[in-house]
């Protein structure tokens, strides 16, 4: 496997100057949590761009805002200050052309896996003969063919997430954001799973976001890395792992891979040891 | 031997000693007739319509107090967990209400209702709803928080939300509660057609109890020992098909 950069590079949030190589863009986004013990200030300010069909991924100590930044990609959540804008408008709710796979299995257990897959397409209204073709497609590009009759509570966790990638693969989002969808995987079935991710990224042409824990998945599969500080979580620094875009779960076999991996921990140490120091881990 | 056909051999070996006790004078007949004698006497009394009143009467009255039970309950379990401060106040009645003899309430009913359906309904309902509300919180609570994110990502309005993803998501729970809310009102019902009633299956159950009408007070028992075993049987397929597809 090629490396495309001969160094591990830090870069800045932005991608480029050009407004139409800019898929997403956050400005100063802050996010403070009334709760009845007081405020809790879990985000920002943060900036970041994401690049048009980039493979970007989040790395950070636990409950330092990952999912907070996700969720206001997503439109699920709104900032205190800050704008977050998706394809140049600003997001106030879910935009269209966004899918997400959330961490937690969250097929629908009373549906069959193609009725899973279809159920985005059936709510939108779309043709049924081409609910038909994509829901298939679909079920052939996750390997489910063979389980598109069973039901959830039949299929593996490992399964259970293709069949959510799957649903939201059908809906051709052009941005998609993933929070730790392989986090309650074993390492083996995370690997292949990233390679089925990166096929998915490559044949869509989407922007990807990944929120992970884990810095192997981030320096495999990505672009380049946000590194996020201790709450509240701002980016303390960008990684650009220069991967080739025809790239695979074998780059971990790689001198390269060691090297982004520890730069993404030499920053992350310092952030999970003043958690460990606090008593908060 | 499976585990089913194992139980019927149970059961069929218990009937065939009370047979044959009651056969052979171990049992007298003023105390119990043969469970054969039970079924042809259950028979006559369905093929001659004696009791056809009676039984209409009581099936219809436990359909009713089971049907308003499980509605009752539902949109009563919907009030009680949108309402936080509610529920807390709720709580230890609900935990304790089964503790409380709800028939001790029947001169009320009377009183309010007169002799008649309406008071054994309402002592039925009052009997059963509270399962299906206790049935509906614990659903309405387990309802899978990414499970809401996702009708959200799919941009859908709450009603949608509500028919498309709670209420299958909770419907395991929810069936419990429905299950439970059957039996509750046939216990609710024939118990009060003893005790309210100048009607009804119970009533007659009483009736021939006290004119030591052996053969009909026990081909009425059989008949809705029967009827509870079929209901209960068929209840007990669709929570077994729905437990199956709770996963998490």
């Amino acid at each position: 496997m090629s490396v495309a950069a001969a160094k591990v590079s830090v870069v800045s949030p932005t991608v480029s100057d050009s407004p139409a190589a800019v898929h997403a863009r956050l400005r100063g986004v802050t996010r403070v949590f009334r709760l009845p013990k007081g405020e809790l200030h879990a985000l920002g300010p943060v900036d970041l761009d994401l690049g048009r069909g980039e493979f970007f991924s989040v790395v950070g100590p636990s409950g330092c805002g990952k999912s907070t930044l996700l969720d206001i990609l997503a439109g699920l959540s709104r900032p205190q200050a800050g704008t977050a804008e998706f394809e140049g408008r600003s997001i106030q709710d879910v935009p269209d052309g966004v899918g997400v796979v959330f961490q937690e299995d969250a097929s629908f257990p009373w549906l069959s896996v193609r009725d899973n897959v279809a159920f985005g397409l059936r709510r939108a209204g779309v043709d049924p003969a081409e609910i038909e073709r994509r829901v298939d497609y679909a079920i052939g590009f996750m390997g489910l063919k063979d389980f598109a009759s069973s039901y959830p509570v039949q299929l593996s966790g490992g399964m259970r997430q293709r069949v959510c990638i799957a649903r939201t693969l059908v809906m051709q989002p052009r941005l998609i954001l993933l929070d730790e969808p392989f986090g309650a995987l074993d390492q083996q079935t995370r690997l292949l799973m990233g390679d089925e991710l990166l096929r998915l990224w490559r044949e869509t042409g989407a922007t990807v976001l990944l929120i992970t824990h884990a810095l192997d998945e981030a320096a495999m599969l990505s672009d380049r890395v946000g590194v996020m500080s201790t709450r509240p979580g701002t980016f303390i620094d960008f990684v650009e792992t220069g991967w080739e875009r025809n790239r695979d779960s074998r780059v971990v076999s790689t001198p390269h891979f060691g090297d982004i991996t520890a730069r993404l921990w030499e920053k992350l140490r310092v952030e999970a040891l003043k958690i460990m120091s606090s008593g908060k881990a | 031997m499976s585990e089913s056909w194992l139980r019927i051999l149970v059961v069929a070996l218990l009937i065939g000693l009370v047979e044959l006790m009651s056969r052979t004078g171990v049992i007298p007949l003023q105390v119990m007739i043969p469970p054969s004698q039970m079924v042809v006497e259950l028979g006559w009394i369905l093929a001659s319509g004696e009791f056809a009143n009676d039984i209409v009467l009581s099936f219809t009255n436990v359909a009713i107090a089971a049907l308003l039970s499980v509605l009752i309950g539902f949109v009563a379990g919907l009030v009680i967990h949108s309402l936080p401060s509610l529920r807390d106040a709720l709580e230890p009645l609900l935990a304790s209400y089964y503790a409380i003899p709800t028939f001790v309430f029947y001169p009320i009913f009377i009183t309010l209702f007169g002799v008649g359906s309406a008071s054994i309904i309402a002592i039925a309902i009052l009997l059963a709803v509270v399962s299906m509300i206790t049935a509906t919180l614990n659903g309405v609570d387990r309802i899978p928080r990414v499970l809401r994110k996702t009708a959200q990502v799919y941009r859908m309005p709450r009603l949608k939300t509500a028919l498309l993803i709670e209420l299958p998501a909770a419907a395991p729970y929810l069936f419990t509660g429905v299950k439970l809310s059957v039996a509750y009102a046939f216990i609710g019902v024939i118990a009060s057609e003893f005790i309210l009633s100048g009607a009804g299956i119970g009533y007659a159950i009483a009736y021939a109890y006290n004119n030591f009408e052996n053969r009909h007070m026990y081909a009425l028992m059989l008949l809705i020992l029967v009827t509870v075993t079929i209901v209960n049987t068929a209840l007990n397929h669709i929570d077994r098909r729905l437990q199956a597809r709770r996963q998490r």
